[in-house]
């Protein structure tokens, strides 16, 4: 059930990345393109789905504070709350391919639906930044250390 | 602002926090899609199955949109496949620095009011701003 119930939430996040046009990188770099704004070329789409996605998140966290999920014993809500280096630092990083290229990990996995290479090489790439960080952080090679567990209850 | 589009964007913003929504109240996780692809890539990483049903769903929803008729547009990336590497290597490498991108720092964890995702958003989308203002406005004319 559990796996049905993620299929079903991937389903609808990708139907709100598609209707929502976020899966269009020049719609995307149209909103990062605050210079626009003086000659009226600018696109502030991406906050409003940024908003209505908040205003039901808000509301449905709300909610599902109040009672234990439906597949699991507990809701696995993020422990982290420091503000520090790697969080600076992996923002920064993720903001500069961010904007290079107008896709950041869900519209870019979407877009696979495509079967657009460049869209395909981007994943990969995506892949190994991923892995090169896990390995580099020794989190693959140590699986019970605090640090697993900790990226496991990752913020997202 | 002609290319401005209000309404698809608040339906498919509510569509999205309806996904976050429903993975909490159905299966008790954050919907974020670092968290989802990093741990499904892992080669030791735990709970494969939801994390790879949630990714085909995610696929298979743009797939579905052209079944009942809906233009899937093909993306404009880079021509330069270098800086679609380059890209997609920060992007990957990032997000797992910071535990987080536009979907697990900036839906769920603004709705949830935490100053780290606030933070983290804010840094991520300032440095994304300073990038296209100057590959579109200094370096690209």
């Amino acid at each position: 059930m559990r796996a049905l119930a993620s299929l079903l939430c991937g389903f609808v996040f990708g139907w709100g990345l598609f209707i929502s046009g976020m899966m269009r990188p020049d719609k995307v770099l149209g909103f990062l393109d605050v210079f626009a704004i003086p000659s009226g070329n600018w696109d502030p789409s991406l906050a409003v789905v940024m908003a209505a996605a908040l205003v039901v998140t808000g509301i449905g966290y709300a909610l599902a504070r109040r009672r234990p999920p439906a597949f699991e014993t507990q809701n696995q809500w993020p422990a982290q709350t420091a503000i520090d280096r790697p969080l600076i630092a992996g923002s920064v990083l993720f903001g500069v391919g961010w904007g290079l290229v107008g896709l950041c990990p869900g519209p870019a996995i979407a877009n696979l639906a495509t079967l657009t290479s460049p869209v395909i090489i981007f994943v990969i790439a995506m892949a190994v930044g991923t892995v090169v960080h896990d390995l580099w952080f020794g989190r693959s090679l140590a699986p019970a250390s605090p640090s697993l567990a900790a990226a496991n209850a990752a913020d997202g | 602002m002609a290319n401005f589009t209000p309404v698809s964007a608040a339906i498919g913003g509510a569509l999205i926090g309806l996904s976050a929504v429903l993975l909490m109240l159905l299966n008790g996780r954050i919907a974020g899609v670092t968290g989802i692809f990093a741990g499904l890539i892992d080669p030791l990483g735990t709970d494969r199955g939801w994390r790879a049903t949630f990714i085909a769903g995610l696929i298979a929803a743009p797939l579905s949109a052209v079944l009942v008729g809906y233009t899937l547009p093909v993306p404009q990336m880079p021509t330069s496949l270098l800086v679609v590497i380059a890209a997609g290597l920060l992007v990957g490498f990032g997000t797992r620095l910071s535990n987080g991108c536009t979907s697990g720092h900036g839906v769920c964890g603004i709705a949830r009011l935490s100053p780290r995702s606030i933070t983290a958003t804010a840094v991520f989308m300032g440095a994304a701003i300073v990038v296209v203002a100057l590959t579109r406005h200094v370096f690209g004319g």
